[in-house]
């Protein structure tokens, strides 16, 4: 999972489809993260975020109980034990610094579940930053608790209230509020979507993930995993795990959607959020919304390297249904003592239904984040049966 | 053809008026946004975009937006609007502005002969920018088609000459930092943008985005070449859903840029 060519794409996926406004932003972001990327004390200064503020590195979970109940050897790369609770603290705190490095005082952000709104809040208190928080009014509403920690945090969290009212809707938001501020601030983007560079540039943020998940395999095991598995909304933390196999060719790499928000799956190409890449749309190109348990995944669309390595073959891409996520989310909680965000469970869900095929083989799952926020949602859900 | 139309206008010492208006947006029985469009072309138009709309406009406003919602959900799609306009004899040329997504599901090439067929001679897609538009400028270009390019207050100057050279039609000047919408006060950025664009292109520089009453259409034009309207009208539309009183907006317009 190397750089992409010049115009931003990976393959046939990419690019910059953005307003003229943005353009002089995007080619200002990309040299600064050039540079920032090839400077030995930017590096140095992310790399001691990481680890004296976010907990790196993430710890490697031989799951035992797990795996003698699907028969398959499961490892977990924990990034619920990051601050913050999930993955997305790494991608915030390398754009929060490169924000700084460009002089921009103000962070643009979208979230779904909350967790890169919590995550970028966290940054700007950190680094005295100004924060506002584009969130869909229905995922506000179910994520109630999120939405106070951006706002203890210091951030201001605003209701996306046109179309489906959820990630995709927040995702318009922040891009119309960053037209208009494009000169103070920075779009802190979540995921590895949206134009060139952000792809590239979220998951080099995310790298950190598989280069550590790949040496703590070795150390553990003495051997990489058979298979690789993440979950897929945007795809961020897929992306970061994925780059630490990509080269092993041994390694399988599955990405798992919602059955309701299965861009790869049952998209075809389109151009959304400045990029062109496997798209949930109509048969006039109106993007279609997307249906998940899970608020963090409710996209209609993915990250334009995902659908270059679906079509290059070498990731695949599975979907599972709500109620296999919450078999899962059960699970790990019962077995484990880990109780996974429902966007990991997703994961884990595939793992669990494929468990025959799996039989034998070393899998590692990336918990990409933790249950705490999903635990309101999920007591209604599990009400019957705790 | 844009270009004529509005090099005419500008010949003869006037200043061009581009009102914009969504397509398919319900209007009050028995008219139609056809209805609506004729009307706008009879009240002084220069030329009418047109808006094909799409589910996330991120160049739109709270006022456009609506407006795509409503004419969504009354069943509005390329095609469907294409084919209307086929009917249409507004007497002034028509251009569609509409997002990459919709025009790349019907196929550059097909969406451009497509136009051309229904008399619709210009296009403006504010999220192709000039990195990205080769594929639909040929298709266009192959087709007779012109494409409005955006120019920004961001760019710097060598990269407008990049985009006035591409641009045909005209110019877009987009007049602030931000998305469609009218706004109390004209930007001082809009009179900056068009004198730079004026300084490097003989094409006719119009400025749009935060134009929302005459006089800050008399003011813009002090330096620009023409105003495009776009939100007072559809407001105008979505409040009355009433041709005559779209119509009486534009004329307002009119007089008030024919007044200098």
């Amino acid at each position: 999972m190397g750089e992409p060519d010049p115009t931003g794409r990976f393959g046939r996926f990419g690019g910059r489809f953005v307003p003229e406004t943005l353009m002089p932003a995007l080619m200002e972001l990309e040299q600064a993260f050039r540079d920032a990327w090839a400077d030995g004390p930017f590096r140095s200064e992310l790399d001691k975020l990481l680890c004296d503020y976010a907990g790196r590195p993430s710890a490697l979970t031989e799951c035992h109980r797990l795996s003698a109940e699907l028969g398959v050897r499961v490892l977990l790369k924990r990034e619920d034990l990051n601050h913050t609770g999930s993955h997305k603290i790494n991608n915030v705190l390398g754009q929060a610094l490169l924000a700084k490095r460009m002089g921009k005082a103000r962070l643009v952000a979208e979230t779904g579940a909350g967790q890169h709104g919590v995550a970028t809040a966290t940054a700007a208190a950190l680094l005295g930053q100004e924060c506002v928080v584009y969130m869909g009014e229905v995922d506000m509403a179910r994520q109630e608790l999120n939405v106070f920690r951006m706002r203890l945090l210091g951030a201001e969290v605003v209701p996306a209230t046109s179309g489906s009212r959820t990630l995709k809707d927040a995702v318009n938001d922040a891009m119309r509020d960053w037209v208009a501020t494009v000169e103070r601030s920075h779009y802190c983007l979540g995921s590895v979507m949206g134009p060139h560079p952000y792809p590239w540039m979220v998951r080099e943020f995310h790298r950190v993930t598989g280069t550590e998940a790949r040496r703590q395999m070795l150390d553990a095991t003495g051997s990489l995993p058979d298979v690789v598995v993440a979950c897929v909304g945007g795809g961020s933390n897929a992306a970061g795990i994925f780059s630490g196999f990509s080269e092993s060719r041994d390694v399988d790499l599955v990405g798992v959607e919602p059955a309701g928000g299965a861009a790869v799956g049952h998209g075809i190409p389109g151009i959304v959020h400045g990029m062109m890449s496997y798209l949930m749309q109509d048969e006039f190109g109106q993007v279609e919304e997307a249906e998940s348990i899970s608020a963090g995944l409710d996209y209609p669309g993915v990250g334009p390297e995902h659908s270059h390595l679906a079509d290059s073959g070498r990731a695949r891409y599975e979907a599972v249904a709500d109620d296999e996520v919450v078999e899962a989310f059960v699970l790990l909680s019962r077995t484990e003592g880990i109780i996974p965000a429902l966007e990991s469970a997703h994961a884990l869900a595939w793992v669990s239904r494929e468990r025959a095929a799996l039989a034998g083989k070393t899998v590692l799952v990336n918990l990409s984040g933790r249950g705490d926020k999903d635990v309101a949602q999920m007591m209604d859900v599990l009400a019957d049966r705790l | 053809m844009l270009q004529p139309a509005l090099g005419a206008r500008i010949a003869s010492g006037g200043r061009c008026l581009v009102p914009y208006l969504t397509g398919g947006l319900p209007q009050a029985d028995p008219a139609d946004w056809t209805t609506t469009l004729c009307a706008i072309a009879d009240a002084g138009a220069d030329a009418i975009e047109v808006g094909i709309p799409f589910s996330d406009p991120v160049m739109d406003g709270p006022v456009i937006q609506q407006a795509s919602d409503e004419a969504l959900a009354a069943g509005a799609n390329p095609a469907g609007i294409l084919d209307e306009l086929t009917g249409v004899d507004a007497g002034v040329p028509l251009a569609v502005m509409t997002y990459a997504n919709l025009v790349y599901r019907f196929g550059w090439e097909r969406f451009a002969s497509t136009m051309s067929a229904s008399g619709v001679g210009a296009a403006i897609l504010p999220d192709i920018p000039l990195e990205e538009a080769d594929p639909w400028c040929n298709a266009a270009d192959a087709a007779g088609v012109e494409t409005v390019m955006l120019a920004a207050p961001t760019a710097p100057d060598e990269r407008l000459e990049r985009i006035v050279e591409r641009a045909s039609g005209f110019v877009y000047a987009v007049g602030l930092l931000g998305i469609t919408g009218e706004r109390d006060e004209l930007a001082s950025s809009a009179k900056v943008i068009a004198a730079r664009l004026k300084a490097v292109t003989d094409k006719p520089v119009l400025v749009g985005v935060g134009i929302g009453s005459p006089a800050q259409a008399v003011e813009v034009c002090e330096v620009a070449d023409g105003v495009v309207i776009g939100s007072a009208v559809v407001r105008r539309a979505l409040q009355t859903r009433s041709p005559e009183a779209v119509a009486e907006l534009v004329g307002g317009f009119r007089a008030a840029l024919d007044a200098g």
